[in-house]
């Protein structure tokens, strides 16, 4: 609950932040995105179609959410894009240049954390980021020590580098995972549901974290079943399903899609009902003293007044805003079916 | 203080001198991955546990001989046992070429086998793989990478078994010159510089079991499956090398001329032998490095 009406604050000032963003980057049109996939298909060899026809742009500096129900090919995605998936057919770009062609050129410069940490459990925190660090064969390793304590730091695991990775909780270890991104300063941060596992106040951090790089003008690719997560921190989404992509674009364009629903709070439920259809008001809902539904194409100054002229006694009139849940439910004309 | 002092003038002294350092810092830098796999590889339990049990083998065979002939009765009677067995209380010495004969057919292999199984298997069952191939470790440098760990592991648990045998040799039975299998005497010197090159010998004879193990490592995601499938493998071969009907094929088996090392015991040595098994272990060295290669670049890394 506190956290609920705590996020209200930072959910205005993500918007606000995501209206500098558009901006900046509609000077920045010219740059090439930072992910554009064409016609992107994976099928595995059992036949089934993992990905199907995917166009995917991420645009450069957004803070991008990929969102779609469990097994709708998210994952499968996220791996051609890193070059550890062959893609069936069509092509897929990271920072302009082909992959898996280009893994080599341009793995250096992403950071990424896929389908949850995987650590070396007898080794200790530090001795994994160590590890992660030497297999890149562009970090300096002299620096390594300095980039290693840093990231630890930035993730808050510097009072537990040394605790075998094995003691972690699951929140440490995705904590740790997000370290091994940090390695190196990213220009793509590619982070596959970041936040699992962890409590309200990780998760805060990293929201936090993620608009923190954001700003230092890093894109972050962020996969999530969290609808309002994405809401909180993204610039952009998309959403796939099935494989196929069914939408993308700014996310305030996509929950405008979705229209926002008339909430009346009356005693008088049942009467308040009759005068709302009447006034053109659709798929009307009546539960306990809040009756909601679509709100019609005229001035709801009137639909109110009517209310009030038939006597009805009014304690709440609101239109609430569409939610990219909303949206998605109108996209894809099903729930969300995964357990937030 | 005085620590970051020296580092500063080093750190703008190398914007300016990038071009005459790039190439020590590559090498610097493709070392560094294999440095890492070798202090991970040995870091692991299992490594140390395999270790120990081949230090361990020597120990037995040391004390059984040492308890066989306590009474003053020289061990040739039973006639068994693994080759050189008799010649151990005479020269402790013999018993690092004992402790060889007696690794080699299993428990080397069978440890060289679980180490290159797990190699790609293990990291891909555990979910690190993605992670070394994000970073970019790159897939033919982290197949060379383990291949190479897997070689020095053969050299490491042979070198182990061999100085735990000299050392137990030396301290349960005389030293002193020896007698080759020819009957020339040689200087115990020399004696140790043969034990060397037997050990060599050893470890170079599982380079083809360490390809195979890592071919078989790339072909599941689990690391179980694949040493359980290479150490089957090892055991199925050591049957077939022993069935007469199929001596067309036993050549080609890598476990065929194993026992050639005991021809650098001999006064000349015997070097006919030794230079098939070397053939052979680099052929499979290249066959299964190969397809270990072709198979790992091409795969669809899903775990």
């Amino acid at each position: 609950m506190g956290e609920v009406s705590a996020g209200e604050p930072e959910r205005r000032e993500a918007r606000d932040e995501a209206g500098e963003r558009e901006l900046g980057e509609a000077r920045d049109e010219a740059g090439e995105p930072v992910i554009a996939t064409r016609a992107l298909t994976k099928r595995y060899r059992g036949g089934q179609l993992a990905v199907d026809g995917l166009d995917l742009t991420v645009p450069a500096g957004s803070v991008f959410g990929f969102l779609g129900p469990n097994g709708s090919g998210k994952t499968t995605t996220i791996r051609m894009l890193m070059g550890l998936i062959e893609p069936t057919s069509g092509t897929a770009r990271v920072l302009g240049q082909p992959m898996p062609r280009a893994t080599r050129a341009v793995l250096p410069h992403v950071g990424a954390l896929i389908e949850g940490p995987a650590l070396y459990g007898f080794l200790s925190g530090r001795d994994n980021l160590i590890r992660y660090d030497s297999a890149d064969p562009s970090a300096d390793p002299r620096t390594r020590r300095a980039r290693v304590a840093a990231a630890l730091d930035r993730v808050g695991l510097t009072a537990a580098a040394g605790k075998k990775a094995k003691a972690y909780s699951l929140g440490m270890k995705q904590r740790l995972g997000l370290a091994a991104a940090l390695l190196q300063p990213r220009r793509l941060l590619v982070l596959d549901e970041p936040t699992n596992g962890l409590d309200p106040q990780g998760m805060r951090e990293i929201r936090s974290l993620v608009r923190e790089l954001a700003s230092d003008g890093t894109t972050v690719f962020l996969s999530s079943h969290l609808l309002d997560e994405i809401e909180q921190v993204c610039t952009h989404a998309a959403v796939m399903a099935q494989g196929r992509l069914i939408t993308q674009g700014p996310v305030g364009e996509l929950s405008a899609g979705a229209r926002g629903r008339l909430v009346v709070t009356t005693p008088d439920p049942a009467e308040a009902a009759r005068v709302l259809k009447e006034q053109g008001v659709g798929d009307v809902v009546v539960a306990d003293d809040r009756v909601t539904g679509e709100p019609p194409d005229r001035d709801l100054a009137e639909v109110n007044a009517a209310l009030v002229t038939a006597g009805v006694r009014v304690r709440g009139f609101t239109v609430q805003r569409a939610s990219l849940e909303d949206a998605f439910v109108a996209l894809t004309g099903e729930g969300f079916d995964v357990a937030g | 203080m005085s620590r970051a002092e020296p580092s500063a003038p080093q750190g703008r002294g190398e914007l300016r001198d990038r071009p005459q350092t790039a190439r020590a810092r590559r090498t610097t830098f493709r070392a560094t991955l294999l440095r890492n796999e070798l202090l991970t590889t040995f870091r692991r339990w299992r490594t140390v546990a395999l270790l120990a049990v081949l230090a361990a083998v020597p120990v037995l065979v040391g004390i059984a001989v040492k308890i066989e002939t306590g009474d003053g009765s020289s061990a040739d009677g039973g006639g068994g046992g693994p080759a050189f067995i008799s010649q151990i209380t005479n020269n402790g010495l013999f018993l690092v070429f004992t402790a060889l004969a007696a690794t080699l057919p299993f428990f080397l292999p069978m440890a060289v086998g679980v180490v290159a199984g797990d190699a790609i298997a293990g990291e891909a069952n555990s979910g690190t793989l993605r992670y070394l191939l994000v970073a970019p470790a790159g897939r033919s440098r982290l197949l060379i990478t383990k291949y190479a760990t897997v070689v020095i592991f053969c050299l490491a648990a042979t070198l182990v078994v061999a100085v735990s045998a000299l050392t137990v040799g030396a301290l349960l039975f005389p030293l002193g010159d020896l007698t080759t299998i020819s009957g020339t005497q040689i200087s115990f010197a020399e004696g140790l510089g043969r034990a060397l090159l037997i050990a060599l010998a050893v470890a170079a004879s599982l380079i083809g079991v360490a390809a195979l193990g890592l071919f078989v490592s790339t072909l599941t995601g689990s690391g179980i499956a694949a040493m359980a499938t290479t150490v089957g493998l090892l055991i199925t071969v050591q049957i077939l090398d022993q069935i007469p009907q199929l001596h067309v094929l036993q050549p080609y088996f890598f476990s065929h001329y194993w026992l050639s090392f005991a021809d650098l015991m001999r006064e000349p040595v015997y070097w006919d032998d030794l230079a098939k098994n070397l053939g052979l272990q680099a052929l499979y060295a290249a066959v299964f490095g190969s397809a270990a290669w072709a198979r790992f670049t091409a795969k669809d890394i899903t775990a």
